[in-house]
């Protein structure tokens, strides 16, 4: 274990999975929005890509779930306000609720429509949900409003970790930069 | 002003620029910015009659009738797909014969366009959805060209019609066809063509392109359109479920492979005769059941939904209806109280 004190920064594989994540969900966001906008020819594969990309995002958020609870977390500086402090701990809470909330909704959505759900290369995944319009309906709902909700989460962390790295300079960006 | 406070200021002025540009791209790839560009919802909009969309019902195609059966494939289309349908057997089918009419009360004798939508499900987990219409060409040749054709028919400039004509020579096929064409008073009697080209892959890997039909086992009889319309509002469902009753109704699975130089980007243009066919196997209609009661209520005939073997060809409107039928479904499922699961529930 290591001592969450003397830590400064996120371990290798954290970070790793950080930027790919950062990657992954930034891609997500904008397929989502950009084939719900269209009825040209991309529609079959940003809808194909939407879906396969949305499962290893939940399989790596899982990951790295785990990977945070092995490994901990720097700690936050000790002079940041209490208001800061707790909205980091809470905009943390709802990036990882989204990350492995988003993909379940998503997949629960096709489930209740009694969309077969292809991924990628040929992978089905079962249903884990019955045939409901109700379900749908609601699911449908959750996953639209959620997703603009996820995208104004991640334009404040992105924000936020700008400030820390260029206004308040106070090591918290570099916890997730590359280096030593 | 001190250097230090400069920087604070130009950093703050840096990260609200990020943030803007993230909205900015976002709300662009949204088609927030771009109000011109179709979209499922303006497509979907358009098909809605003046007094607005029947709630709860597919947004075209609003009447029909469920149907289950089985497909019985005899292993030759094996030859041009690996899709495990093809492979000689009995498979499960859930279907809907239907009206293109965005009216599910619409009197039968008041629209040309007949359509059904299947579904194949194979032991393997694949499932084949299609969704088939009666002419034997499209109307338009885009689906802008279709969104046009929905504005100028819709329009209430009477020139509106003769200028989407001279703009679009292509609709003149089906224009004739649609005119000119004899009617049946039977979903029985229909032959049902895909129209979209699709790209089969067989064993070794190599691509067909293909258009299919549901050829009927029944012999057409032709109808005035004056006789038909004294058989009553709602004739084809009462005849296609007597007929299914006494007997199950049969179509044959015809799959009609493209020349190198035959377009197939271009539902409007039939391929020349003498094109390669393959009988694939039969559609056997077993029981009619009515939609609010039925299985293929709630089932979305999108014709991308393919197996493993069939994929979408340089043809648009695949993906035009795919989006268009999916923002229906999303629709129609969230109005799901104004046309309740049950027939029963549905008559107060």
């Amino acid at each position: 274990m290591t001592d969450a004190s003397t830590k400064t920064r996120f371990t290798t594989v954290q970070r790793v999975l950080h930027w790919l994540m950062a990657i992954g969900i930034l891609a997500m966001l904008f397929i989502g929005v950009g084939m719900v906008s269209t009825i040209g020819r991309q529609y079959v594969p940003l809808l194909l890509t939407h879906k396969t990309l949305g499962i290893a995002i939940l399989v790596l958020a899982l990951v790295r779930l785990v990977v945070r609870f092995i490994s901990g977390t720097p700690p936050l500086p000790a002079d940041l306000p209490e208001p800061m402090k707790l909205a980091a701990h809470l905009s943390h809470l709802g990036l990882y609720a989204l990350m492995i909330g988003m993909p379940l909704i998503g997949w629960a959505m096709l489930s209740a429509a009694a969309y077969p759900i292809v991924l990628y290369g040929g992978i089905r995944l079962p249903p884990i949900l019955p045939q409901s319009d109700t379900m749908h309906a609601l699911l449908w709902s959750a996953h639209y409003y959620l997703a603009f909700a996820f995208f104004a989460l991640v334009l404040m962390h992105l924000a936020a970790a700008l400030f820390h790295g260029l206004v308040r300079r106070d090591g918290v960006l570099e916890t997730m930069l590359p280096g030593k | 002003m001190p250097g230090p406070q400069r920087s604070v200021l130009g950093s703050l002025v840096l990260i609200a620029a990020v943030v803007t540009f993230g909205v900015g791209a976002f709300a662009y790839t949204a088609g927030w910015l771009t109000p011109n560009r179709l979209t499922s919802t303006k497509l979907v909009s358009a098909l809605a009659p003046p007094g607005g969309p029947a709630l709860g019902h597919r947004r075209n195609h609003a009447k029909g009738v469920c149907f289950t059966g089985t497909f019985e494939a005899n292993g030759n289309a094996s030859a041009i797909s690996r899709a495990s349908m093809f492979a000689a057997g009995q498979y499960p089918v859930v279907g809907r014969l239907n009206l293109a009419t965005p009216d599910p009360n619409a009197a039968d004798p008041t629209v040309r366009v007949r359509g059904i939508g299947v579904q194949i499900s194979a032991p393997d987990g694949n499932v084949w959805r299609m969704a088939l219409i009666d002419p034997p060409v499209f109307a338009v040749s885009t689906p802008q060209g279709f969104y046009d054709l929905l504005e100028a028919s819709t329009s209430k400039d009477p020139e509106a019609m003769k200028g989407f004509i001279a703009a679009h020579p292509e609709f003149a096929a089906f224009g004739e066809w649609a005119t000119k064409a004899p009617w049946t008073a039977s979903y029985a009697e229909v032959a049902f063509n895909s129209l979209n080209a699709f790209i089969f892959t067989d064993g070794s890997g190599a691509e067909h392109a293909v258009r299919w039909s549901l050829r009927p086992e029944a012999r057409p009889v032709p109808i005035t359109a004056e006789d038909f319309a004294k058989l009553g509002a709602n004739y084809l469902e009462e005849d296609i479920t007597k007929r299914v009753a006494s007997s199950p109704q049969r179509w044959t699975l015809v799959l009609t492979v493209a020349d190198p130089s035959d377009p197939t980007s271009d539902p409007t243009k039939a391929w020349p005769p003498g094109r390669r066919t393959v009988e694939a196997g039969t559609l056997v209609v077993q029981k009619i059941e009515s939609e609010a009661d039925g299985p293929c209520r709630d089932i979305n005939f999108d014709p991308t939904i393919l197996p493993d073997g069939i994929k979408v060809s340089d043809d648009p409107f695949p993906a035009a209806r795919s989006a268009a039928y999916a923002k229906s479904y999303d629709l129609r499922t969230s109005e799901a109280s104004s046309y309740p699961r049950t027939e029963a529930s549905a008559k107060p």
